[in-house]
């Protein structure tokens, strides 16, 4: 059963093949079974889920459920759930309860689907590989000696083992489509104000976005589609129509435009990974899509310039993590000074607090202008660039990580090779468009992904892309060994 | 030497919406601790700010009324520093793209010229929550109310045209008269809707730099401003008159105890690390919002004191006060109106109320008399129930508390004696008791007579105990001399 997408469970939900309750009590003796292994969740939230389940029936029997009703999923630890603690994989909020859930999760649950706990993820969603938990690395279920990649490391490993057949996850410069790389599974990053980011607990705030990860792009578009909403909640929301993804996925991609940056297979572009995607590519031509080179000119300079952004903005978000109202207080402070320090000193780990320190030495006076606004500046070109590129192109394509799944510690001593990881996501974080990364191939037993990033708030697009692609492929129904 | 004195102010106003600037909770006054902070103003995770349109829509009318340059774009930063009140650990404030830009106020100095104060911006921000050091907090603990956290405020920045204390508190009147004319502040200085930061410098006069400046942060009454202006001044001539430096610092000025300190110098300010904030989106300002803010616009002072000199033929002066505090014309307006004497009105205003006001350091709000009561007073001395006298007594009794007019009047039998076989009766024994006085009067030649009368009014009312309406003594004194004078055979 956990080889079946989401519109086949919905299918199977409908026509009674089976409940929401034996379908949530399933995936949870999975979690049970699995977790163990891959340290995938930090909380099951097993009662609410049979709760849920049982209302979720009722509605399908009176014919009122929608694509999600009663479908099981996850969500990462870092939105907000009301009454869930919710800890954004930090001793920080390790004691954290929200009164509030986040638009993402009250979308999905009033689209009807199950929540069955919180998925582990790179503390603060700062990190690649998942390393920086305080509740400890997740495994890849490709090889358990290996990082799922980050920081939703959780989600991507629980939907590759079949914890649950989809989850909630966040992107700020790469960390739903890496992971989902390094997993195996398709994951989607929507375009900056598509999703409401309210609830969410913020990293970058303009960076920040929240996605689903699943089995196929078909599950990513129903995902999606429950998802995104204007939220007046969130200033940078958008306010535009939620199209029908669904209703295009199955458009012909005959004739469609499909950009290949130069810059995106240089050195550094593991030939594995680079043969994997050159497949894939050839496969959409023959089936008429047109190949175009094109060129991404200063892509070199989005690691540098995200390095900037990214850490500046965490400074000032991290810095309601005091001890005063919530989340981590140390013993027996002092004084006021004293109760800062140590709070935060314990509260975070060391990745958090480099970022920490990198975003505030770029905003002080006498460095913003050499670092901050000249990143800024940097920025705009980097828009720039594909703004240009859509002009000729409907879709961009080419890898979505350097290299397959490295092994735990490899990158630990050194922080840049880690950055480097997310090379060619963070451009689309900052010039806000949606990227997504599909399965296209393994790479020594290592799965690889291929990723296809839009225009702005063309979902529809890369989403029929890549589900045309996995119409005629089948990377994206192989699973890791050990499942069953 | 001779020295000059430079001031600019920062005034911190606290606008009249009904929630906060990023969120719904409510900007009441005086709510219980904390019971007016939602999960934004707590900075709880994942909570984003909104911002609130009737704030910058306050903003606006304010730069539109010192006529300032509205730029289209406004953006909000982060001003970041740790702090328990500051719940986010930064301040969402503007720095770059104030929403108002360059405007000007114009003062009248007290040599009576006019004086044009330049602000150089305006800017929209939030408040503070408190931190309570006091009461019922040992010296181990301090206590946090979030009910202000996140109160709309525009900080209002001038140029350092001001050059004394007298000056300086002329211009923060005619802004208090503003902003609540406006209607986008209460203007309860003491509930802190209205604070000036002083920044203070002196220089040798003539001097073309200026002098090291200290600001001296949060008064909130006119007289402390004062004050702190005054004793800064002096303090700042006596440092380098003794040789010594003035150094750049922050100060706080404790109005009670009259004591000025130290807060911290410069090298102890923050880097506040600002930036532009990525969770609200910058301000656009269209063409179509200021036309619709200008024609909301209400009354300003300056108009309403011409109206008041037109409609209720003022002097210029008493209508300038009563124009400057809407409330205060309103409360004329009603006490015109209740006695139909609307320079009576202005004359009680302006001297009695006003005085009685600030000499205990009162708001109009609290006046233990209302215009209503004020009406009725002056009601009472048109149709002649009281006498001017005993009306201030009057006055002082309600202030007291003691009741109202009428009330007051009849209980204490303050009623003039109007009766006039009573009062011929009183003017025949005083005439006859003092016949050196009458002969006296009678010897005066007749363009002189007039002065004598006092004496003779003097003793009437006296024998009256103060009661007897003196305009019908008057009369009944003339008409009894003037018979005496024709009974001398004159």
């Amino acid at each position: 059963m956990y080889k079946l997408s989401i519109a086949e469970l919905g299918e199977g939900l409908r026509s009674k093949a089976f409940s929401s309750r034996e379908l949530t009590e399933y995936f949870l003796r999975r979690i049970a079974a699995l977790n163990p292994l891959y340290n995938a969740l930090i909380t099951v939230t097993e009662n609410s889920a049979l709760a849920a389940a049982t209302h979720a029936d009722k509605q399908l029997s009176s014919g009122i459920g929608g694509d999600l009703c009663g479908i099981p999923v996850l969500h990462k630890d870092i939105f907000c759930t009301q009454g869930v603690r919710t800890s954004c994989g930090s001793k920080m909020l390790d004691s954290f309860v929200p009164p509030y859930n986040a638009a993402v999760v009250e979308n999905l649950a009033s689209a009807g689907a199950i929540m069955l706990g919180k998925t582990n993820m790179d503390e603060f969603a700062m990190g690649s590989s998942n390393e920086t938990s305080f509740y400890g690395p997740v495994k890849n279920p490709w090889d358990i000696s290996r990082v799922p990649g980050g920081s939703s490391g959780g989600s991507a490993a629980a939907v590759a083992s079949r914890m649950a057949p989809a989850a909630t996850a966040t992107d700020t410069g790469g960390s739903i489509r890496q992971p989902a790389a390094l997993c195996g599974v398709s994951g989607l990053k929507p375009t900056y104000g598509r999703i409401s980011r309210w609830g969410m607990i913020a990293f970058a705030s303009s960076l920040d976005q929240a996605g689903p990860i699943a089995g196929s792009a078909e599950d990513c578009a129903i995902l999606l589609q429950a998802m995104a909403s204007y939220d007046p909640r969130d200033s940078t929301s958008v306010e535009r129509s939620v199209p029908n993804y669904r209703a295009t996925l199955n458009n012909s991609v005959a004739g469609v435009k499909i950009g290949i940056p130069k810059e995106y297979f240089l050195s550094g572009l593991n030939p594995g990974v680079e043969a994997a995607v050159m497949s894939s590519l050839s496969t959409l031509r023959d089936l008429g899509a047109e190949l175009i080179d094109i060129s991404l000119p200063n892509s070199h300079l989005s690691v540098p310039a995200y390095y900037v952004i990214a850490p500046a903005e965490a400074s000032a978000n991290l810095s309601r993590f005091d001890g005063v109202r919530y989340g981590h207080r140390c013993a027996d402070p002092e004084d006021l000074e004293d109760m800062y320090r140590r709070s935060r000193a314990e509260g975070f780990g060391e990745e958090v607090q480099r970022r920490i320190l990198i975003g505030s030495y770029c905003l002080s006076a006498g460095y913003y202008d050499a670092y901050y606004r000249k990143a800024q500046q940097v920025r705009q070109l980097i828009r720039q660039d594909f703004v240009e590129a859509f002009t000729q192109v409907d879709v961009i394509m080419g890898p979505t990580c350097p290299s397959p799944a490295f092994k735990f510690g490899a990158k630990g001593d050194d922080p840049v090779a880690m950055y480097l990881e997310d090379i060619y996501t963070i451009a689309t974080n900052l010039a806000g468009l949606p990227g997504m990364s599909i399965p296209c191939g393994l790479v020594e037993g290592n799965p690889v992904g291929l990723q296809l990033i839009g225009n702005y708030f063309d979902e529809a697009s890369i989403l029929n892309v890549a589900h045309q692609l996995q119409r005629v492929s089948n990377w994206h129904t192989q699973h890791p060994e050990g499942l069953d | 030497m001779q020295w000059e004195t430079v001031i600019g102010l920062e005034i911190h106003v606290q606008l009249a919406t009904a929630t906060k600037i990023f969120s719904g909770a409510s900007t009441r006054f005086g709510a219980p601790a904390n019971s007016q902070a939602c999960a934004i103003d707590l900075a709880m995770p994942g909570t984003l700010p909104v911002l609130n349109s009737q704030a910058v829509d306050f903003a606006l009318m304010f730069g539109l009324a010192i006529d300032a340059d509205i730029p289209e774009v406004s953006v909000f930063e982060r001003k970041n520093y740790f702090y328990p009140d500051l719940p986010k650990g930064y301040q969402t404030t503007q720095l770059e793209k104030p929403i108002v830009g360059a405007g000007r106020v114009t003062i009248e100095t007290p040599n009576g010229d006019n004086k044009v104060v330049r602000i150089h911006h305006a800017h929209l921000e939030e408040d503070a929550g408190k931190s309570l050091h006091e009461g019922n907090f040992s010296s181990q603990h301090s206590a946090i109310d979030l009910n202000r956290a996140g109160t709309p405020l525009i900080e209002i920045v001038t140029e350092p045209d001001l050059s004394n204390a007298i000056e300086a508190v002329t211009f923060a009147k005619k802004l208090h008269a503003l902003v609540t004319s406006l209607g986008i502040c209460d203007g309860r200085m003491a509930e802190g809707s209205l604070r000036f930061d002083v920044n203070v410098s002196v220089r040798p006069r003539g001097s073309e730099t200026l002098g090291t400046r200290t600001e001296t942060k949060n008064l909130n009454s006119f007289k402390f401003m004062e004050e702190a202006i005054i004793r800064e001044v002096d303090r700042q001539i006596d440092v380098l008159e003794d040789g010594g430096k003035i150094v750049q610092e922050t100060r706080l000025y404790n109005g009670d105890t009259k004591i000025a300190r130290s807060m911290r110098s410069k090298e102890e300010a923050n880097d506040y690390r600002y930036f532009a904030c990525p969770d609200l989106l910058p301000v656009l300002v269209t063409e179509e919002r200021l036309q619709r803010l200008r024609k909301s616009l209400p009354e300003l002072p300056e108009a309403r004191t011409t109206r008041l000199v037109e409609q209720f033929a003022l002097s210029q002066q008493d209508a300038q006060i009563l124009a400057n505090d809407i409330d205060l014309t309103s409360y004329f307006e009603s006490v015109a109106k209740q006695c139909d004497n609307p320079q009576a009105a202005a004359n009680w205003i302006t001297g009695e109320l006003i005085g009685r006001l600030n000499s205990e350091d009162l708001e109009l709000d609290n006046s233990p008399i209302d215009a209503g009561q004020l009406g009725i007073l002056i009601q009472r001395i048109s149709d002649q129930t009281i006498s001017g006298k005993m009306a201030k007594q009057v006055f002082d009794s309600i202030w007291s508390g003691a009741g109202e007019v009428d009330q007051i009047i009849r209980q204490r039998g303050l009623q003039q004696v109007s009766d006039s076989g009573a009062l011929e009766q009183m003017v025949t024994d005083v005439l006859s008791k003092n016949p050196a006085m009458v002969d006296d009067y009678l010897a005066t030649e007749e363009n002189r007579r007039k002065k004598k009368l006092g004496g003779f009014m003097g003793q009437i009312m006296q024998a009256s105990r103060g009661q007897a309406n003196p305009q019908q003594v008057n009369q009944i004194l003339l008409q009894k001399l003037a018979s005496m004078i024709e009974a001398s055979g004159e």
